[in-house]
């Protein structure tokens, strides 16, 4: 008997917490069908569904520009951050040398530190470069957020791996250059993907640096077109667009992270706690 | 544990095959040459630079005209009347608004992290469904969230007053995000929403580190699962915990995005990104916000080098 209410209120506290996890991306689904007076109903059947939303943010808004240079912006420093890491972590992980530690708690603290306090520096700097409101203006950036978070993170992978492997590589004569790319490489890739996917997602989200660095709507991110974003016309609320695109970018973001769950939940722990 | 990896970086290489090492190490600092540039071109000279423009009158209309004014942003008297950052009623109110958000935030999120990790390290049935339920907040993007409760949470159309009307839990609409005394906590309940699964996903990472047989014996024993938690587990998942509390209040201590978009620039929320920024974008003083973006650096660069120097030594002493 005991027993039975226990698992009951256990069964009640794990359903509130799905619940609570998921009810506000399902209310923004549900007001993404919504506009006009419609819009003004808190119910939370869905139905009628009214696309109408879907259409304004990609016809009347330069939404889907605003998608192509998320992808732009959030790829290009993912490969940059990716290709200088894996040289930096293997050096890091696998080579004793004088200043290593001081190195490594230099990246650790760059990726800790907040991004505001470089933001005047960094807007002199891509004034300087003629890149201000303009892509690579965001790309440069951004390399600060993913950069030493990529290099940490593999350089906790690059640890766990055994050691003969390399011994063995060594004894053969193979440069360290050859190890890396024969021997870790192929070792490497689903935590190339893991990390990657870690940076995709934090550089797709920044936010400051792309508020701050872009003026007109043409070259702007996600994230400021949909913290911007203005109605039809002044009387009506935006808030069906927001809500619209909002689903368009939270959609394929939560499905990469359900389906590689298990990576990410990896991917975190190696950043935070695993060493 | 994170700062072991700093533990052994003091040890020498081995020293029987020298020019092997040296070639080694050699090929360690060319590998890691492209990462000592970016970072110093990215990071270190911006933030030389900041810190440079901090002690000048800059101004984004015109920065041909930059002097050096020394500590004036920071403090200056002038008739007799003290002026600058030190001084800045807002600016403090931004800190202690950081502060308060940072000790709040993270309380919750460990308290709730923990209870949502203690959920999925049981075993039941639908544990799969609730794991993938709790990364839907964490994989939102910040300002969609934001956005996504900004609307929830609106005072006339908003379904969380809805709810609570009809319940009768409140007679009025609240207005979450204008009203100044509930602003924050509307800021607060958002982050908690969003980042207590990153929290639990942690905790669940330590938890499942421990040894199983622990658990039996308390078990065969008969020790209450409640004593078993207090006396047992903490501690056990301390270190763990730990790190991911000082990971979540450094990020929580430069929060910009949700503040910025969920109730804008009301001095009740504002925090001390918040009002850097606003010093230098919106008002064009890009001396005086260098300088408070300055401070808002040494504060978490202090608390940064605390805990790596604290965490250390505490290692070297169990080493």
């Amino acid at each position: 008997m005991n027993k039975t209410i226990k698992s009951v209120l256990f069964y009640a506290l794990v359903l509130a917490v799905i619940l609570i996890s998921v009810f506000p991306f399902y209310y923004a689904v549900v007001t993404s069908f919504r506009s006009g007076t419609a819009l003004f109903s808190t119910s939370l059947w869905p139905f009628p569904v009214d696309l109408k939303n879907y259409f304004v943010i990609f016809q009347e808004q330069p939404f889907g520009t605003n998608i192509i240079n998320s992808i732009i912006v959030a790829t290009s420093v993912v490969v940059f951050s990716l290709a200088i890491a894996v040289t930096a972590s293997y050096a890091l992980a696998r080579i004793h040398f004088r200043g290593r530690g001081l190195l490594l708690m230099t990246v650790l603290s760059v990726s800790m530190f907040p991004q505001v306090a470089i933001l005047s520096g960094m807007f002199e700097l891509i004034r300087s470069l003629g890149v201000y409101n303009s892509l690579p203006g965001l790309i440069i950036p951004n390399t600060v957020l993913t950069l030493p978070f990529t290099v940490w993170v593999l350089t906790t992978f690059m640890k766990e791996l055994p050691k003969e492997l390399e011994e063995a590589a060594i004894v053969d004569g193979a440069s360290p250059l050859t190890i890396v790319v024969r021997v870790f490489m192929p070792l490497m890739w689903p935590a190339l993907v893991t990390t990657g996917l870690l940076a995709f997602i934090s550089a797709w989200n920044e936010f400051l640096f792309a508020l701050t660095f872009t003026l007109s709507n043409e070259v702007r991110t996600v994230p400021v077109a949909i913290a911007l974003m203005s109605g039809g016309s002044e009387h009506e609320l935006p808030w069906g667009n927001i809500m619209a695109a909002s689903v368009v970018v939270t959609t394929p973001i939560v499905a990469l992270v359900l389906i590689f769950q298990r990576k990410i939940v990896a991917g975190l722990t190696a950043g935070a706690v695993k060493g | 544990m994170t700062f072991a990896v700093l533990q052994r970086s003091g040890s020498p290489g081995k020293t029987h095959h020298s020019d092997l090492t040296m070639e080694k190490i050699r090929s360690a600092w060319l590998f890691l040459l492209p990462m000592i540039i970016t970072l110093a071109a990215v990071a270190g000279w911006p933030l030389i630079r900041t810190i440079w423009l901090g002690f000048t009158n800059a101004n984004l209309t015109d920065l041909t005209v930059t002097e050096f004014i020394g500590f004036e942003n920071y403090l200056s008297f002038y008739e007799g009347e003290a002026y600058g950052l030190l001084v800045d009623p807002d600016w403090w109110n931004a800190v202690w608004n950081t502060v308060w958000f940072t000790l709040v935030s993270v309380s919750l999120e460990t308290v709730f992290g923990m209870g949502v990790a203690l959920i999925l390290h049981a075993n039941f049935k639908g544990r799969g469904i609730v794991r993938t339920a709790v990364l839907i907040p964490w994989a939102i993007p910040t300002i969609v969230s934001a956005q996504m409760w900004g609307w929830m949470l609106h005072d006339q159309f908003g379904v969380v007053n809805e709810i609570l009307l009809t319940l009768g839990i409140i007679n009025n609409p609240i207005a979450w995000t204008a009203d100044p005394d509930i602003a924050m906590w509307a800021v607060i309940m958002v982050d908690v929403w969003k980042t207590t699964p990153f929290m639990a996903l942690l905790i669940l990472a330590g938890l499942q580190m421990l040894p199983e047989d622990i658990y039996e014996a308390a078990h065969v024993d008969g020790i209450h699962p409640v004593k078993v938690f207090f006396n047992v587990t903490l501690p056990l998942i301390k270190p763990a915990l730990l790190v991911a509390v000082i990971f979540r209040a450094l990020d929580a201590l430069r929060i910009f995005d949700l503040i910025y978009v969920l109730t804008s620039s009301s001095t009740s929320t504002m925090s001390m990104s918040v009002y850097a920024r606003q010093q230098l974008v919106d008002f064009q003083e890009m001396g005086y916000g260098s300088a408070a973006t300055t401070l808002l650096f040494l504060i978490i660069a202090a608390l940064t080098v605390i805990t790596i120097t604290a965490g250390k030594l505490k290692l070297g002493e169990e080493a």
